[in-house]
């Protein structure tokens, strides 16, 4: 074929797509009379979304979207759209990242410890979670890297791995500074200490990028492979995010000093005292993901960790972000933490935003996920009424144009409620080794 | 031993009516628990207690009497379980006094030698309208002490505490099997069993020596051992075994051992008992639930969020608790977790009697609190709308006719 004729040969498939296109296919769904919420836009009383091949067709007031011909109608009269959740933190899976051999392990990788088949994923889908970021612990400086994930079904680690443009497995990479990583020896044992050892890491990977751009296309001249340097270099060259567990109001000034020093792109997590340090958060323009819990304490680190914390930061301009930081708590109930976020002076779109489009910007997913929008995947999370109601139920949660979880089929009940045996094997409560040791 | 208990207890209770205050509440409704609600109604406190409750246009509210408004106003909240005021916000080694890992088997260490009523988390609870506690000794060894049951206001435990030896606090199951400190016993269930119905037997001896004692001038009484005192007061049923214990089968052999002994058993934790809700039932036991968001691990991974909605239907007494937590968060509090049982089926007359009233029966104060009721203590909670909506805010907490907390949490 020469390469006209292929040109000609493409220009026909497309034109056969988009007629295609204007007809429904057996993949095509209108929603039709619920309340949607796209995030990015206003409140729809009465919206129709059409879904199709995975992706929003269409997203608007029922007089301003046409269901397509042949378009499976479902009513979803009386109910709430939102769309999916997004977990920037999140322990299910039987994560594990570094062991306790060093403080420092950005080599390992969590996607090489996930059990696809842990009740977790299954849980996360029953609060609505769509997208998750399954991280390592929080008992190292640098205790791995972190794996996007999509919760549709999957059968391999592979198969629900976000992927970057270049086709390679996304995610960030996981630091801890304060308490959690202090520890007996070779762990660090002051804060001092901790932060040192994290420059002096960054240091050796800024001379490793270097001698590679040094050596140039000299093979010999290239440094050995070092695999904890390289995920260190793509943090320096920003392809990698820095997902940083950090509490105390001057552990986040040690995380803004590290990232202004080394430019990385970072995420700061949990940050029980943010409200004492929000206008330096909002000054260095980093984004948080917050945890709230229903009483403060537990550590020393906590003891500020307040439903405030999330208001602050909103109030403050951060770009804000809510998690579950499962197993502390249960992503079942994840819309529940930003209702808590509501009760304590967020706006509703701010909690809204917390749990969906924020995160998906933190992930760098956000032309994809976060909202509804024409083009972004079908993941959306159907509710019985407010999402921030008590009274309120996650009905179904569809994932790419797929419906997985669904309230009134039984097995998908027992998941959301528990009981005998649903959850087994719960592994992950007793081998994931940050729930004993923290986060 | 009864009579230096009641004098600690007298003792208590004049120290704190000294403090109490007349205070009206103007409420838009008024859930009273012990008689239906009450719309635009009025509370009416004097000298610390509930002198009136009714309709606005029924129960004047004397001039000069301070008068607060709120939406929503129910009965104080009663914490059936918790740890706090010896478990301390902190979680470092100076304030974790609810567990002593010493012996396996300690009933004579007593919740007010270890009980911090200017604890934080004592505070967080009554912010979020809880009036009443029974706290004490955490689960995690056979027997690991006694509990107290005290109001969230006091700066002393004499302030404080309300009964200061509620119960005997036990734990069945994986909570009580040592593993790593030391200790070789007990190393599994069968063990902890023989352990405990060894040293209950020991105290049915005690007893009986005492009585021998008594009915014979020969006869030498036995020394006085506290551990067998406390025990002796489990036996004749003045001071009820809270178990904690989670399994369908230990929850088996917690009835049983009630049983052999002829003890007031009340079930804590109870995470599978839904399985065995028919023999609960036949027991005649209560349930102390576990907090309903606590994490579902070690022996409460078969927990359900719907088990307090079941055991209600199967006609047992459920309460909730805020539990012990080794982590974050610190505690748990029984406004959050009662609302998940109404979420997960629970009715809201049920949710709102068991995290009241229901609770006070089954830690014995309900003769005092729990309801909103002539007699009773001026415990109340404000909520500027539903209290178990996520979003409404617990505007103000009234203990004893005193307004104690007006944090709006």
């Amino acid at each position: 074929m020469t390469a006209k004729t292929a040109g000609c040969a493409s220009a026909l498939l497309l034109f056969a797509l988009s007629a295609f296109s204007n007809q429904a296919n057996a993949d095509t769904r209108a929603f039709t009379g619920a309340t949607i919420m796209p995030v990015t836009g206003p409140v729809i009383d009465n919206g129709t979304l059409i879904i199709r091949d995975g992706k929003i067709d269409a997203v608007g007031d029922a007089e301003d979207v046409t269901v397509p011909r042949g378009a499976e109608v479902i009513d979803v009269s009386g109910k709430v759209i939102i769309p999916g959740l997004v977990d920037t933190h999140s322990h299910v899976g039987e994560v594990a990242g570094g062991d306790s051999s060093s403080p420092i392990q950005p080599e390992t990788r969590v996607l090489d410890s996930i059990n696809v088949r842990d009740s977790g994923f299954d849980r996360s889908r029953a609060g609505g979670v769509t997208t998750a970021n399954l991280m390592p612990g929080s008992g190292h400086l640098i205790s791995g890297q972190t794996l996007y994930v999509k919760l549709r079904e999957g059968n391999t680690i592979e198969s629900i791995a976000y992927r970057r443009a270049d086709g390679r497995i996304d995610g960030g990479l996981k630091m801890a500074n304060g308490t959690n990583s202090r520890r007996d020896p070779p762990f660090p044992g002051t804060r001092a200490k901790s932060a040192s050892l994290v420059r002096a890491k960054y240091v050796a990977a800024q001379e490793y990028r270097d001698k590679i751009e040094a050596a140039g296309n000299d093979a010999s001249k290239r440094p050995d492979r070092d695999l904890a340097l390289e995920a260190l270099v793509e943090v320096l060259d920003g392809t990698r995010v820095v997902h940083f567990h950090t509490h105390r109001h001057d552990d986040v000034m040690t995380v803004l000093r590290l990232k202004e020093e080394f430019g990385f792109d970072v995420v700061l997590h949990h940050v029980s005292e943010a409200k004492k340090v929000a206008a330096e958060i909002a000054a260095a323009n980093v984004p948080v993901s917050a945890i709230l819990v229903d009483a403060p304490g537990g550590k020393l680190e906590a003891v500020d960790l307040l439903s405030e914390n999330a208001a602050a930061l909103e109030q403050a301009g951060v770009l804000t972000a809510l998690h579950t930081d499962d197993y502390i708590t249960d992503a079942r109930l994840f819309l529940r933490m930003a209702a808590m976020g509501v009760r304590a002076g967020m706006t509703e779109q701010g909690a809204l935003e917390a749990l969906t489009i924020a995160g998906a910007k933190m992930l760098r997913l956000d032309d994809r996920i976060g909202s509804l929008e024409p083009g972004k995947d079908a993941d959306f999370v159907i509710l019985s009424g407010h999402p921030f109601s008590v009274y309120t139920d996650v009905e179904e949660t569809w994932v790419e144009g797929r419906k997985l979880f669904d309230l009134d089929d039984p097995d998908d009940r027992a998941v959301a409620e528990g009981g005998y045996g649903v959850l087994a094997p719960s592994h992950a409560a007793h081998t994931f080794h940050g729930y004993q040791e923290g986060h | 031993m009864k009579l230096s208990r009641l004098l600690i207890v007298a003792a208590l209770s004049a120290s704190f009516s000294a403090n109490a205050q007349d205070i009206a509440v103007r409420g838009g409704v008024i859930h009273t628990v012990s008689d239906g609600t009450i719309e635009n109604g009025v509370v009416l406190i004097k000298n610390g207690k509930i002198d009136r409750v009714g309709p606005a246009s029924r129960v004047r509210i004397p001039d000069g009497v301070e008068t607060i408004d709120a939406a929503v106003v129910t009965p104080g909240l009663v914490d059936a379980h918790s740890v706090v005021g010896l478990a301390g916000y902190l979680n470092q080694a100076h304030d974790q006094d609810q567990l002593e890992r010493s012996e396996a088997i300690q009933p004579e260490l007593r919740a007010i030698d270890a009980y911090n009523p200017r604890e934080t988390l004592i505070a967080w609870l009554r912010s979020h309208g809880v009036t009443t506690i029974h706290t004490g000794h955490a689960p995690g060894e056979i027997i690991s002490g006694q509990t107290l049951i005290a109001k969230t206001a006091g700066d002393t435990v004499a302030e404080a505490v309300v009964d200061p030896a509620a119960m005997v606090a036990a734990t069945l199951g994986e909570g009580a099997i040592v593993s790593s400190d030391g200790r070789k016993s007990p190393g599994n269930r069968s063990k902890a069993i023989a352990m405990l119905r060894s040293e209950l037997i020991k105290a049915r001896d005690y007893v009986a020596k005492i009585a021998a004692a008594e009915d014979d001038d020969d006869k030498e009484p036995p020394a006085r051992d506290l551990r067998m005192e406390t025990l002796a007061a489990v036996l004749d049923g003045e001071m009820p075994l809270l178990v904690t214990v989670n399994r369908h089968n230990d929850i088996l052999t917690a009835l049983r051992i009630a049983d052999e002994f002829d003890i007031r058993l009340v079930l804590d934790g109870a995470a599978e008992a839904y399985l065995v809700a028919d023999e609960i039932d036949a027991a005649g036991v209560s349930v102390i639930i576990h907090p309903l968001m606590a994490r579902a691990a070690r022996d409460r991974e078969n927990m359900s969020f719907t088990t307090p909605a079941k055991l209600k239907e199967a006609g047992i007494p459920v309460a909730f608790q805020s539990g012990y937590e080794s982590y974050v968060p610190k505690t748990r509090v029984v406004l959050f977790e009662a609302a998940i049982a109404l979420k997960y089926g629970m009715a809201y007359d049920d949710v709102l009697h068991s995290v009241t009233l229901g609770a006070a029966e089954i830690i014995g104060v309900a003769d005092a609190v729990g309801s909103i009721e002539k007699g009773k203590d001026g415990d109340l909670a404000l909520f500027d709308g539903d209290p178990f909506e996520y979003t409404t805010l617990a505007t103000g907490t009234i203990i004893d006719g005193k307004l104690v907390d007006t944090t709006a949490r």
